[in-house]
């Protein structure tokens, strides 16, 4: 292990290497490419928002449909349709403004890339967004799997899973710890994000392209159509939405130079509390400070 | 479902309105925020390269024989969600229509040794293919149909393609939107001879009714819609397609569609 990554002796603490290179570039790409594919996705979206469920579409009873129409009074309003049950969302979904003027417009025009209703070039930022983050994924995904750094920091040990109520509570009362590895709920977060959330935008975007359908006829098998697919891409990007907002929410209030620091730098300062499981002993901890007595310890010092 | 990426429900007219208006409001974005990058050219056009990423991946990955899905009977759309143009306007297909199409010739010329010229009841006499496959649009949708026609392949076997034969450029009677210029569009030699190509003249066992392309319309079916022509009148083999149209072998690759077509 690197010199600049020992952890010292738990309770003083210590500035670690959190993050290898590779991961630095692999984050920040990836998110400006999501970023692209999102708004880029939503102009994609606006062509025909609606969505279905099997193998083709049911234009009568979509699974759910943004749209205008006239209300009571014959004024226009936007509105978001759900399983038949529609919602009011006028002025952001299906009736928004462009420049001062109101448009029927599924995703508002500050949303969608480019900002115009444009089917063609939106597609054009997406695809390219796509080849760029589909291979940076899949080489990733090798990566973490090999590298040791990955999989001590994600990885999920043995007996592990019981400490998953401990997090809630400390995840609901605000206290953050700063440890080494990330904590259960982190990993099995992260891990969903990668090795689910991801990979399933990649396939079920591939499902939507009739020459892979041909080339690779089970992936319609495997999401249930091409409808189908592209409903749970929709899906699972507004997934990756809520991950976003929810990842941004903790980096900026679990300390946010340090994070921030741990995915440009790669250096991150521990509090000196061990996660309790994992690494202490692989590194060779001084004897007697098992990770749980050392967590009490620092439990005790609030 | 063919020639477009618009809701169907507008008609031209409005949809020309519609565009216009999209265009103000772009010039109006134009002035306001100087010119926006993320549409600009130079984007644009690098942007347009990674087409031949895909193509190149999707020619690697999808062999010359890999058969688009067919469907069974139950899975047929109760309707079929026409769109692009559902009725030519000119006073020539009109007189097709008139003579409900014993007038009709399917010429194929270029670059073949034997130039040919077919009437309907002649391509009805060949060796016929009937599949129920599924419609992919460009905007999202998927419609299921089932499509009998002549295999493309075996007429191009009838008129035998010269060496430097490349692409096949399909010309139609519609005019998408009052452009001057007919819609057409162009596939690959292999694409061209792919088994499930055919021009059909018949949808779910009636003749192919004028909304969905009467008399002959191209089903290519690892392609999106829009590469399949409705209301092909003449067809050209030719090296390359560069000098028909807007050069990029087919009415919305010349505004900006991929000519792939496969995503």
């Amino acid at each position: 292990m690197a010199t600049n990554a020992d952890p010292g002796p738990p309770g003083t603490s210590a500035l670690i290497k959190r993050h290898s290179l590779a991961t630095r570039l692999w984050h920040w790409i990836t998110a400006v490419c999501l970023l692209v594919l999102l708004t880029s996705g939503l102009q994609i979206f606006n062509a025909h928002p609606s969505l279905y469920w099997g193998s083709d579409s049911d234009f009568d009873s979509p699974f759910l449909s943004i749209g205008a129409r006239r209300d009571a009074n014959g004024d226009p309003m936007g509105y978001v349709s759900i399983e038949g049950l529609q919602i009011p969302t006028t002025g952001v979904l299906g009736w928004s403004s462009v420049n001062g003027h109101m448009q029927a417009r599924a995703f508002p025009a500050w949303a969608t890339l480019p900002g115009p209703q444009w089917l063609s070039l939106g597609r054009h930022w997406h695809f390219t967004a796509a080849w760029v983050f589909g291979v940076l994924l899949v080489f990733y995904l090798l990566y973490s799997i090999v590298s040791r750094r990955r999989r001590r920091l994600i990885g999920v040990h043995r007996g592990e899973m019981g400490r998953f109520g401990h997090e809630v509570v400390k995840h609901a009362t605000l206290r953050f710890s700063r440890a080494r590895s990330y904590n259960i709920i982190q990993k099995l977060t992260y891990l969903t994000v990668l090795f689910v959330l991801l990979p399933l935008m990649v396939l079920t975007g591939l499902t939507m392209s009739p020459t892979m359908d041909a080339a690779w006829p089970w992936l319609t098998e495997v999401f249930g159509g091409r409808q189908s697919a592209r409903t749970l891409h929709f899906l699972c990007a507004f997934a990756l939405v809520a991950f976003f907002l929810v990842h941004l929410l903790l980096v900026l209030i679990s300390g946010v130079l340090n994070n921030m620091r741990a995915m440009i730098t790669g250096g991150y300062q521990t509090d000196g509390q061990t996660d309790g499981w994992a690494d202490d002993r692989a590194d060779a901890a001084p004897a007697g400070t098992h990770g749980a007595n050392a967590e009490e310890r620092h439990h005790g010092q609030r | 479902m063919a020639n477009d990426d618009r809701a169907p429900r507008t008609t031209p007219n409005r949809q020309r309105r519609r565009v216009l208006g999209g265009l103000g409001a772009l010039g109006a974005t134009g002035l306001l925020a100087g010119c926006d990058w993320t549409h600009s050219q130079a984007v644009r056009e690098f942007l347009g390269k990674t087409e031949n990423l895909t193509q190149a991946a999707q020619r690697l990955v999808a062999s010359r024989e890999s058969l688009a899905r067919e469907y069974d009977k139950s899975d047929i759309a109760p309707t079929f969600r026409p769109n692009g143009t559902i009725k030519p306007q000119t006073p020539a297909y009109q007189k097709l229509l008139d003579s409900n199409f014993t007038d009709y010739r399917l010429d194929i010329h270029g670059l073949v040794a034997r130039p040919a010229s077919f009437s309907l009841a002649e391509l009805k006499a060949m060796p016929s293919r009937t599949q129920i496959t599924r419609h992919d649009c460009v905007e999202g949708w998927s419609c299921i149909g089932q499509w009998t026609g002549v295999v493309l392949g075996d007429l191009l076997d009838r008129v035998q393609p010269k060496d430097n034969a490349r692409f096949v450029v399909f010309y139609c009677a519609d005019h998408l939107y009052g452009s001057p210029r007919p819609y057409y569009e162009s596939l690959d030699m292999i694409e061209a001879r792919h088994p499930q190509t055919i021009l059909a003249y018949g949808l779910n066992g009636s003749a192919l009714p004028v909304t969905y392309g009467a008399p002959i319309r191209l089903r290519a079916e690892r392609r999106l819609g829009y590469k399949m022509a409705k209301y092909v009148m003449h067809i050209e083999l030719v090296e390359s397609f560069a000098g028909i149209q807007g050069g990029h072998g087919g009415y919305w690759e010349d505004r900006g569609y991929s000519w792939w077509a496969g995503v």
